[in-house]
C-alpha cells in the first residue's frame, strides 16, 4: 500500500503520512460509530430489551442522531479549570489510542507502518493515553475526576506488567516483532496460530499450547484493564464517582474520550489477533486462491482480520453487560498477586519450552 | 521522611447516580479511605405530615402513597388497618386477603428495586433490568386492578377501592411460577457472582447489638441474624393464617450482617412472599370489598401507633385523634430514616467503593426519609 502510495505521489514522507492516517478514516470513526450502536443493541440483546430503533432502519442511525445532539450543546469550561490542559487532554487521550492502529496490519496488502518495532510501539504508543486521563482530571478541578484519573493511572500501569510479560512470552516463541511478518508466519491453517504453539513441528508445539493459551488469558484480562472495560472499569465507575475523570467534559470533548475508549477496546483486540489469533490469515484457505482471482485474496484478509478483532470486542461487551465491577484493592490485588506472578512463570517455562 | 497529607470532603450527592434519590453524604476521606460519613437529608421534605392535619382521615391516604413511592401498597396497608383496628371496624375476609395479596406482591415489587439497583451499585447493569423485568409484570397486576402504577390509593379504610379483577387469580399464578424460575436465575447471574461477593461478604457489617440499638428492623436487622418480623411476632391482619417462614442472615459468605446477607435477606424474603401469595389466592373467599362505612370518619379522642412489617421494614402510625374529623397528628416511623442513621457507622474504616455498597444494601427510600 506504502508502496502504491509512494509511486503514485511520489513524495516519501506524504506517502508515509498518508498511508499511517488511514486508519483514522476508513476504519476508527466508522468502527466508534458502528461500536457505540454494537454495544446498545448487544446490551439490549442481554438485557431484554430492544434498544435503539427508532433513528433510522433498524435505529441504524442513532449514533449519527447523538453526535448531532451532542454537536448543538454548549462547549463549557468550568472556570476553575486549567484551561490549556483541560483542552489538550482528550486529544491526548485520543491520539494515544489511534497512534496504535498506524502499525496494525489489516491485510498482506495495507498495514500503516510496517516498523519492526511494532508490538512495542504499539504498547508504548498507547500508553500516552495515561497521561492524557490524568491530565483531564487534574485539571477538570473536580474531587471525582481526581479520583477517576488517580484509579485510572494506577491501573493502566500496574495492568501494563502482566500484559507485556505474556507478550514477551509469545514473542520469545515467533522471535519477531513486525506485526506484518508475525501474521505472515501462521499461515495456512488455523493450527499454525500462535494460541496453538505457531508454525513449528514435534513436541515443542504440543508443550507450548497449554502456556500459550494462559498468555492470551492473562493478556485479554489485562487488556480489559487497559482499556477501562467493565469489570475494570473503576476509572469511570459510575455508580461511586459520577462519570470519573471526564465528569467535567461537555459533549464533544467527552466524544472524544468515548472515541478513543471504542478505539482502544478494538486496539487490544486487535493485538490479541495479531498475536494469537494468526493476524489477517485465514483459519481454512481462501476463496480468491481457488477461484484464482487474486485481488479477492486482500479483502477476504481484511475481513477475516476485522471479524476476529470484532469477535473480541463482543466478548468484552459480553462481559461488561454480565459482570460486577471490582474495587480499586480488589484490583490492585489480581494484579500484582495473580496475573503478574503466573505471567512471570509462564514466561518461565515457556523460555524453558523454546530452549529445548 | 513522611508526606503531609490532608483529609478530603466529598460531597456525594444531592446530584449523584447512586445516592437513591436526593440524599447528600458528607464525606471525609483519607485518600480512598472513609474516616466520616454524614448523610444530609431534607431535599425531598414535603411536609406531609403536616398536610396529613388539614385533612380527614380518608384523605390522608394519598399521602402514604407518596412516602415510600416503592411500596405504596404497603403504606396504604399500615394506615387503614391502623384506623379500622382503632375504631373497631370489621372488615370483610375477602378484603383481609386482597390485601395481604397486594401487600405481599408489592414486597416482591420493592425488594426487586432493591436488589436491581444493587447491582448497578456494584457495577452490574443486566440484572437491574431483569428484575425491572418482573416488577413490570407486578405492576401490570395493580394497574389491571385499580389503574395505577405507582401511587395506588387502593386500601382505603373499611375496604378496597376496586374489587379484582376477574382475570387477576390466573394471571397472578401464572406471573409467581414464571417469577419461581427468574429468581434462579438471578441467583446465578448476580448473588453467587464471584466478584459480587468479593464485593459485598465482609463489607459494612452490622453487629447485633448495634443494629437493635439503633432500632434496626427488616431485612436490616434480619441480615444481623435476628429473627424478628413483625408478621410473626406481632401478626396483624392475617398473616397468622400462613405458613412461611422468616429468613435471616446466616453469614455464608462472610460474617453475619454484612452486605451479602442483607441483600441475601431480600432475595430470599422473596421466595416467602410467593409462598404467601399462593396460599392467599388458594383460600381466597368470595364477597364484599368494604363494609358499610358512614360518610364521614369520625374516630374517638384518643391515640394508637400501630405497626406492620414493610418492605423495608418496621413502620409505624402513630396517629392522634381530638374526636373531629381531621387527624390532630400523624407521625409515621419511617423504616428507612432509622436505617440511614447506621452509615455512618458500618461504612467507617471502609472504601469510597463500599459506601456506596452500604448504601445500597440498607435500601432507603427517600420519600419515607423526608416524608
Amino acid at each position: 500500500m506504502s508502496e502504491f502510495l509512494r509511486n503514485f505521489l511520489g513524495n516519501d514522507i506524504l506517502a508515509f503520512f498518508i498511508s499511517a492516517a488511514l486508519p483514522l478514516f476508513l476504519f476508527v470513526v466508522p468502527f466508534a460509530l458502528f461500536a457505540v450502536l454494537a454495544e446498545r443493541k448487544v446490551s439490549a440483546f442481554m438485557q431484554d430489551r430492544i434498544g435503539p430503533n427508532r433513528v433510522g432502519p433498524k435505529g441504524l442511525l442513532q449514533t449519527v442522531a447523538d453526535i448531532i445532539k451532542m454537536m448543538q450543546k454548549e462547549d463549557s469550561i468550568p472556570s476553575a479549570a486549567d484551561r490549556k490542559l483541560f483542552i489538550l487532554a482528550p486529544y491526548l487521550v485520543f491520539i494515544g489510542s489511534f497512534a496504535g492502529f498506524a502499525a496494525l496490519p489489516f491485510s498482506s496488502f495495507y498495514i500503516g507502518s510496517s516498523i519492526n518495532l511494532g508490538v512495542f510501539y504499539i504498547i508504548a504508543v498507547s500508553s500516552l493515553s495515561v497521561v492524557g486521563i490524568l491530565m483531564g482530571g487534574w485539571a477538570s478541578n473536580n474531587k471525582y475526576s481526581l479520583y477517576g484519573a488517580m484509579r485510572s493511572v494506577s491501573q493502566i500501569v500496574s495492568y501494563e506488567i502482566p500484559a507485556l510479560l505474556s507478550i514477551i512470552a509469545v514473542v520469545m516463541v515467533i522471535g519477531k516483532l513486525n506485526l506484518h511478518e508475525i501474521a505472515e508466519m501462521q499461515t495456512s491453517s488455523f493450527f499454525n496460530w500462535y494460541i496453538f504453539g505457531g508454525p513449528i513441528e514435534g513436541l515443542q508445539k504440543y508443550l507450548l499450547i497449554p502456556f500459550m493459551v494462559v498468555a492470551f488469558i492473562i493478556f485479554f484480562i489485562a487488556s480489559l484493564a487497559e482499556v477501562n472495560r467493565t469489570p475494570f472499569d473503576i476509572p469511570e465507575a459510575e455508580a461511586e464517582l459520577v462519570a470519573g475523570y471526564y465528569t467535567e467534559y461537555t459533549p464533544m470533548k467527552f466524544a472524544m474520550f468515548f472515541l478513543a475508549e471504542y478505539a482502544s477496546m478494538f486496539l487490544v483486540a486487535a493485538i490479541s489477533v495479531s498475536l494469537f489469533f494468526g493476524g489477517w490469515q485465514s483459519p481454512f484457505g481462501y476463496l480468491g486462491n481457488s477461484l484464482e482471482i487474486k485481488w479477492l485474496i486482500p479483502i477476504e484478509q481484511l475481513l477475516w482480520f476485522l471479524s476476529k478483532g470484532l469477535f473480541l470486542v463482543f466478548v468484552q461487551m459480553w462481559l461488561r453487560w454480565t459482570l460486577p465491577r471490582l474495587r480499586v484493592d480488589q484490583l490492585m490485588n489480581l494484579c500484582w498477586k495473580y496475573l503478574i506472578p503466573y505471567a512471570f512463570l509462564n514466561l518461565i517455562i515457556i523460555g524453558i519450552i523454546t530452549l529445548i | 521522611m513522611s508526606l503531609r497529607t490532608e483529609i478530603m470532603v466529598l460531597n456525594m450527592g444531592p446530584q449523584h447516580p447512586s445516592t437513591h434519590g436526593v440524599l447528600r453524604l458528607e464525606v471525609k476521606l483519607d485518600g480512598e479511605v472513609v474516616v466520616e460519613v454524614t448523610p444530609h437529608i431534607g431535599y425531598l421534605h414535603r411536609c406531609f405530615e403536616k398536610h396529613c392535619e388539614a385533612m380527614n382521615y380518608q384523605q390522608v391516604l394519598p399521602y402514604t402513597d407518596r412516602m415510600d413511592y416503592l411500596a405504596s401498597m404497603y403504606m396504604n396497608f399500615g394506615y387503614v388497618e391502623g384506623v379500622e383496628k382503632f375504631m373497631n371496624i370489621e372488615i370483610p375476609e375477602r378484603v383481609k386477603f386482597i390485601r395481604v395479596i397486594m401487600g405481599e406482591l408489592q414486597r416482591i415489587a420493592s425488594h426487586l428495586v432493591a436488589i436491581g439497583t444493587y447491582g448497578i451499585d456494584i457495577g452490574a447493569w443486566t440484572p437491574f433490568l431483569y428484575c425491572f423485568r418482573d416488577r413490570e409484570r407486578i405492576l401490570d397486576l395493580f394497574e389491571m386492578t385499580c389503574g395505577a402504577r405507582l401511587l395506588y390509593n387502593y386500601m382505603w379504610i373499611g375496604g378496597l377501592s376496586h374489587d379484582l379483577h376477574p382475570t387477576f387469580v390466573l394471571k397472578c399464578k401464572e406471573f409467581l411460577n414464571d417469577f419461581k424460575k427468574t429468581i434462579v436465575e438471578l441467583n446465578n447471574l448476580l448473588s453467587t457472582n464471584k466478584i459480587f461477593i468479593e464485593r459485598t461478604a465482609n463489607v459494612g457489617i452490622l453487629p447485633v447489638d448495634t443494629a437493635i440499638n439503633f432500632g434496626a428492623t427488616g431485612p436490616v436487622l434480619r441480615g444481623s441474624g435476628v429473627n424478628w418480623d413483625l408478621r410473626k411476632n406481632d401478626p396483624y391482619s392475617i398473616y397468622d393464617r400462613f405458613d412461611f417462614e422468616v429468613i435471616t442472615g446466616k453469614g455464608e459468605k462472610g460474617t453475619v450482617g454484612d452486605c451479602w446477607d442483607r441483600y441475601m435477606v431480600r432475595v430470599r424474603e422473596m421466595e416467602q412472599c410467593i409462598r404467601i401469595i399462593e396460599q392467599a389466592l388458594d383460600q381466597l373467599p368470595e364477597g364484599d370489598i368494604a363494609s358499610a362505612m358512614p360518610k364521614r370518619i369520625k374516630p374517638p379522642v384518643g391515640e394508637f401507633y400501630f405497626r406492620v412489617e414493610s418492605p423495608k421494614g418496621e413502620l409505624g402510625y402513630h396517629v392522634i385523634s381530638d374526636g373531629s374529623l381531621n387527624p390532630f397528628r400523624v407521625k409515621v416511623r419511617a423504616p428507612s430514616f432509622v436505617h440511614l442513621q447506621l452509615m455512618p457507622i458500618i461504612c467507617k474504616g471502609h472504601l469510597v467503593a463500599d459506601i456506596i455498597a452500604n448504601l445500597g444494601s440498607i435500601d432507603i427510600v427517600l420519600g419515607e426519609i423526608d416524608r
